[in-house]
C-alpha cells in the first residue's frame, strides 16, 4: 500500500466496488481475448445483480470490454459507444451459490471466432479476483503484474516458461496451474515483482506448446 | 515507518523537527523508489481531479444515475450567496464542496477516491476551501493531500477504510480524520495537534453504520460528507485551541476497529438495516430496483 492508494484511485463513481472494480472485470476479459469483440454476455450475481443499474456496472463492465480504464471519462456513455463499436451485448442476472456477492461471469465472443469466458468478483476498493478462466480455476486479482500463458498441457512447458522468466531476471511472485485434462488446455498464472517487456512476452509466445500470452499490467 | 501507529508518526516528525507531511514525503519516495518531486506531481493531478469535480458537482441540475439525488450543493451555495448562511464563509464553502463531489460521484462523475468513492468529498472540501479562503498555496495543498494519505494508510492497517468491514466510520469517519489532520497542518499546527484532531473526529463518528438506501451510494451517504467535514473543521479547530484527546490516537484506532467489527452485518453496507430498512428507505429501493 502506498498514499495512492488512499489518495486514489481518481475513478467514475458511484462506487469503487460496483464501478471501478466492474470496469476492471471487463478489462481483464478484453485483454483475454485475442481479437475485437463482438459479442458479450454478461451475467451479474449477489449485489451486482440487485443494484447494477443504480451503480452503473452495466456501463463500467462494457466500459471495460470497450478497453476503458476506470477513470476515463465516457464510461457513463459505454453503452452507446458499444453500438457504434459493433458491439452486442446482453445482461442477465443469476443466483449463484457459493460466489463472492459482487459477481460478474463476462462471456466475450471475439471477430475471428474466438471466445473467453471469465468469473469476476469485486473486492472493494476497485480491487478484483478473478476466479476462472474459461472453466479452469484461476486466482489473480490485478493488483500486481500479472502473465496469463495458454498452454497445451505437455512436460517442459512450465520450465520453459520458468526459465523465459530467469533469462530476463524477473522474479515470479505467484504462480498456479490449471489443468482440468491431461495432455489438453492449461492455463498458468504467474504474479511477477517487476514490468513483463514485449521482449519476454515475445519469447514466452515462441516456447512450444504455449498458445496464448497475455499481459495484465498492475492498475 | 511501519504505518501502524500515529503516535510513531508524531515522534519521529518531532525528532526529526519537519512536519508531519514532509515526513510522510520522504518516507513514501523512499519506499517507493522514486523521487519526491515526482510524488508530489502526481499527488497534483489527483488535486487537478478534486478540483474539477467540485466545480462540476456545484452546477445546476446536476442529478444523480438512479435520479435519487443531486443538486444540493448548488442550492447550498446559493442560499449562502443569497441569504447567508448560519455556518459562515469557510465551512459553507466546505459544505458545499463535500456536497458537490459527492454529488459528481453518484452522477457517475470523475472523482478521486479519498480513502473511498463514498467518502470522497470530505477531503476536497478541506484542501479547496483552504486554497480558495486561507491562501492556501497549490505546493502546501498537496503536502496535505500525502499527509492525508500516511494518516490514511495507519487506519486502513490497524482499523479500516472500507463500509463492509467497519461500517460508515471506516469510511466517511477516516475521510474526516485525515481532513482535520490535514487542517491542523496547514493552519500551522504541530504534528501532536495533527493527531489530537484525529482522535477527536474519529470519537464523534465511532460507531457510525453503513446503512444505504438500495445499496446505493447517495442516501445518506452524500449528507455524512457535508457532516463529516463539519467534525473535521470542528477536531481541527479545538486541537488547533490546544484542546487535547484525553483517549490517545492509536487507542482510538483500537476502539474504531473494535467497534466497526462488532457491528452487525446488517450495518455494514448491505442496505439490510438501518435508514435502508426504514419505511422511505424501502419503498424508494422498491421504485428502484423492482
Amino acid at each position: 500500500m502506498n498514499i495512492f492508494d488512499i489518495i486514489g484511485p481518481v475513478m467514475i463513481g458511484p462506487s469503487s466496488s460496483h464501478t471501478a472494480g466492474a470496469c476492471r472485470i471487463g478489462l481483464v476479459a478484453r485483454k483475454l481475448l485475442s481479437s475485437n469483440p463482438v459479442r458479450a454476455n454478461i451475467t451479474f450475481a449477489g449485489s451486482f445483480a440487485k443494484t447494477y443499474h443504480g451503480h452503473g456496472t452495466d456501463k463500467a463492465v462494457i466500459a471495460g470490454i470497450l478497453g476503458m480504464l476506470p477513470d476515463d471519462l465516457r464510461l457513463p456513455d459505454s453503452l452507446r459507444l458499444a453500438k457504434e463499436a459493433g458491439l452486442e451485448y446482453s445482461i442477465e442476472t443469476a443466483d449463484l451459490a457459493k460466489c463472492h456477492p459482487n459477481t460478474a461471469i463476462i462471456r466475450l465472443f471475439g471477430s475471428d471466432g474466438t471466445e473467453v469466458e471469465i468469473e469476476g468478483a469485486s473486492i472493494g476498493g476497485g480491487n478484483i479476483l478473478i476466479s476462472k478462466l474459461n472453466g479452469m480455476l484461476s486466482a489473480f486479482t490485478g493488483e500486481n503484474n500479472t502473465v496469463i500463458v495458454a498452454h497445451t498441457d505437455a512436460p517442459g512447458v512450465i520450465a520453459d516458461v520458468a526459465s523465459a522468466f530467469a533469462m530476463f531476471e524477473i522474479n515470479i511472485g505467484s504462480f498456479r496451474l490449471a489443468r482440468p485434462h491431461k495432455g489438453q488446455q492449461a492455463i498458468m498464472t504467474l504474479e511477477i515483482d517487476s514490468e513483463a517487456t514485449p521482449q519476454i512476452l515475445e519469447l514466452l509466445k515462441r516456447q512450444a506448446n504455449v498458445t496464448q500470452v497475455v499481459y495484465l499490467k498492475a492498475h | 515507518m511501519t504505518y501502524e501507529s500515529i503516535q510513531e508518526m508524531i515522534d519521529l516528525a518531532e525528532a526529526q523537527k519537519i512536519r508531519l507531511s514532509k515526513l510522510i514525503l520522504n518516507d513514501q519516495a523512499a519506499s517507493m523508489e522514486t523521487d519526491k518531486d515526482l510524488l508530489l506531481k502526481r499527488m497534483d493531478e489527483q488535486l487537478a481531479v478534486m478540483e474539477e469535480s467540485a466545480a462540476k458537482g456545484k452546477e445546476a441540475g446536476l442529478k444523480s444515475t438512479s435520479g435519487l439525488t443531486g443538486g444540493d450543493a448548488y442550492k447550498m451555495l446559493q442560499f449562502h450567496k443569497n441569504t447567508g448562511s448560519l455556518s459562515g464563509d469557510f465551512c459553507a464553502a466546505a459544505i458545499s464542496t463535500a456536497l458537490a463531489v459527492a454529488e459528481y460521484n453518484a452522477s457517475m462523475g470523475r472523482i478521486v477516491a479519498a480513502p473511498t468513492a463514498g467518502s470522497c468529498g470530505i477531503l476536497p472540501a478541506a484542501v479547496l476551501s483552504m486554497m480558495e479562503y486561507r491562501h492556501t498555496s497549490r505546493q502546501d495543498a498537496c503536502m496535505a493531500l500525502v499527509l492525508a494519505g500516511g494518516v490514511g494508510m495507519v487506519i486502513a492497517n490497524v482499523a479500516s477504510i472500507a463500509g463492509a468491514t467497519g461500517g460508515c466510520q471506516a469510511e466517511c469517519g477516516s475521510a474526516a480524520a485525515m481532513a482535520a489532520a490535514a487542517l491542523v497542518e496547514l493552519n500551522g499546527g504541530t504534528p501532536e495537534m495533527a493527531g489530537h484532531a484525529m482522535a477527536i473526529s474519529i470519537k464523534n463518528q465511532l460507531g457510525l453504520v453503513c446503512d444505504p438506501v438500495a445499496g446505493l451510494v447517495e442516501v445518506p451517504c452524500i449528507k455524512r460528507n457535508a457532516g463529516s467535514i463539519m467534525c473535521a473543521i470542528m477536531a481541527a479547530d479545538l486541537a488547533l485551541a490546544g484542546i487535547k484527546s484525553v483517549i490517545p490516537i492509536d487507542e482510538v484506532l483500537s476502539a474504531m476497529n473494535e467497534v466497526g467489527s462488532t457491528l452487525p452485518c446488517a450495518l455494514r453496507e448491505t442496505a439490510q438495516g438501518g435508514l435502508a430498512t426504514t419505511p422511505t428507505g424501502l419503498k424508494l429501493s422498491e421504485k428502484l430496483l423492482g
